[in-house]
């Protein structure tokens, strides 16, 4: 019951600040907004048991991308600033875009949640040692190689990035 | 060897638990403790921060050669009380030009953050709310919330000196948690686990600090000065140097709004303090020698709640000397501190730390009769 009731209200948070960062006008509210989401969903994984994903959701969503969005909104032009609105014929495709789009998700979502939820309950995903030996391992179902991959294009997109900040000398 | 312990508090949770249990169903008695837990760490946390904040006033008079607090009650005992008082009755001044839903929030983001830290700490034996067994890694996670705090505050201000303030610490905070979280990374790699009762019991009969010798001092010299640097004290308050930038990121703030960011950064403080102890000097586990029953037995009716605060307030001392014995540092040095030497330094150590376990180089592995488990 209790975690009915948890649920019942991160799920409102969710919906309510959902609306709330992309009706906003200001565009550093709708930011905060958008972190208050993330960390309602860090609460969900919470609930489930993934201790895990939690700590990576607050970690890396609200702890850093969510600074380095304020951040970037802090140093743009006037970020206080009230946006103007869109045209009427403008909204409604924008309305009617993102019903389509809900539509197409919810119509996966649905299909799929059978799926996922029988695979799941054959793991132990939230002890930490398992997730260290899954993404370090080689086995069926195990990530080292896509590990790798990723690191060495992460390293690349250092490398790049240095480049392209670097002065001509 | 079970040694006895006649003054610990988990006989009396124990105690409650049992008896809440027996007068209801299951349900209602964990609602009940639920509660219980939450006012008695909101309590605590207020309680500390009061200590904190007397014993820094005091301590840095000392430091000055001044008296400091000496008016209120016995050597100015029950000032940080007064002064509590005062602040909650302060009016909160509604400033017109501020962006008024984020100016409202930030602190709330700033006292959460730090909140939700404290929350996970084990203040002793059986007295720790939740143990993930991912602890340290939520620690981490959690205290990065509050630098959100100081930016929206910053910037909602309406005011330049603040939101010089606020990109200050911003940019130092994001800097320094990456060597806070590497070197506690560090010590995760020499115990083997995250969580922090398991960190706790694997230092019986040999601290962290000691098992780990080389590697371990420079993790915790490391820890110790980018704990500092997050909490936004010590020679790295360029954030709200008063004589540049009048407060800082709270200039504008008044009364209990105020009061939010100070109890946060008192608190943060001892978090700081609080970390480095479990995870480097044993937490509250009493000193222990193997084979020596009777002096364990008599370091146990200390009880361990009380080991861990006299720990804690060696770091809360240390923290304190440095903050008064060091210039502020300039932000271009602060940054270089950190990406040129730190960073550099911590990458090293932890390779080297690696080795050392791998090896069994360290003095559980060397002197297994000793200090093992």
């Amino acid at each position: 019951m209790a975690e009915q009731i948890i649920f019942y209200i991160l799920a409102a948070v969710i919906a309510t600040f959902s609306i709330m960062a992309v009706s906003t006008k200001r565009i550093i509210r709708s930011a905060t907004f958008l972190l208050f989401v993330l960390l309602s969903v860090a609460g969900l994984y919470l609930i489930l048991g993934y201790q895990y994903l939690m700590a990576v959701q607050i970690a890396v969503y609200a702890g850093g991308i969510m600074v380095l969005f304020i951040f970037a909104i802090l140093l743009t032009h006037k970020p206080g600033e009230s946006a103007p609105s869109k045209p009427i014929a403008k909204r409604l495709l924008i309305a009617l875009l993102s019903v389509g789009g809900l539509a197409f998700c919810t119509h996966i979502i649905v299909h799929n949640v059978s799926k996922v939820y029988s695979y799941s309950l054959g793991t132990t995903g939230s002890d930490i040692k398992y997730i260290g030996l899954t993404m370090m391992g080689t086995d069926k179902y195990q990530y080292l190689l896509a590990f790798e991959a990723i690191s060495m294009l992460i390293l690349a997109c250092i490398i790049g990035g240095i480049m392209v900040a670097r002065k001509r000398k | 060897m079970n040694y006895s312990q006649p003054l610990e508090l988990s006989h009396v949770t124990a105690w409650l638990d049992e008896v809440l249990r027996g007068a209801m169903p299951e349900f209602w008695a964990l609602l009940i403790e639920y509660v219980l837990i939450g006012v008695v760490l909101l309590t605590l946390y207020a309680v500390l921060a009061l200590i904190l904040i007397y014993a820094e006033r005091k301590i840095t008079a000392f430091f000055q050669s001044r008296l400091g607090p000496n008016r209120v009650g016995k050597w100015g005992i029950v000032q940080s009380v007064a002064d509590m008082v005062k602040i909650l009755i302060k009016e909160i001044i509604y400033v017109k030009k501020v962006d008024k839903v984020l100016f409202y929030v930030a602190p709330f983001f700033m006292i959460v953050a730090s909140m939700l830290t404290f929350g996970a700490i084990p203040f002793g034996q059986g007295l720790q709310v939740v143990d993930f067994n991912i602890g340290v890694f939520y620690v981490l996670a959690v205290s990065s919330l509050g630098i959100i705090g100081v930016l929206l505050a910053g910037w909602s201000s309406n005011n330049k000196y603040s939101m010089v303030g606020a990109m200050r610490s911003g940019a130092q905070f994001v800097s320094y948690e990456l060597s806070a979280g590497l070197a506690l990374m560090t010590m995760v790699v020499l115990s083997g686990t995250m969580q922090l009762s398991e960190i706790v019991e694997s230092q019986r009969y040999c601290w962290n600090l000691f098992n780990g010798h080389i590697s371990a001092v420079i993790a915790f010299v490391i820890y110790l000065i980018s704990g500092h640097a997050e909490t936004n004290r010590g020679p790295f308050d360029l954030p709200e140097a008063e004589s540049e930038l009048i407060a800082g990121y709270h200039t504008e703030y008044s009364g209990l709004q105020f009061g939010f960011f100070y109890l946060a950064e008192y608190l943060n403080m001892f978090i700081i303090a609080a970390i480095a102890t479990t995870v480097f000097l044993g937490g509250w586990m009493p000193i222990q020698v193997k084979g020596w029953d009777t002096f364990n037995q008599i370091m146990w009716y200390i009880p361990s709640y009380l080991w861990f605060f006299a720990k804690a307030a060696v770091l809360v001392f240390i923290s304190l000397w440095v903050r008064w014995s060091f210039p502020r540092l300039r932000i271009d040095q602060l940054l270089n501190l950190e990406w040129k030497y730190l960073l550099p330094i911590n990458l090293v150590n932890i390779f080297v730390m690696v080795l050392l376990v791998l090896s069994g180089l360290t003095l559980t592995g060397l002197f297994p009769n000793v200090f093992g488990n």
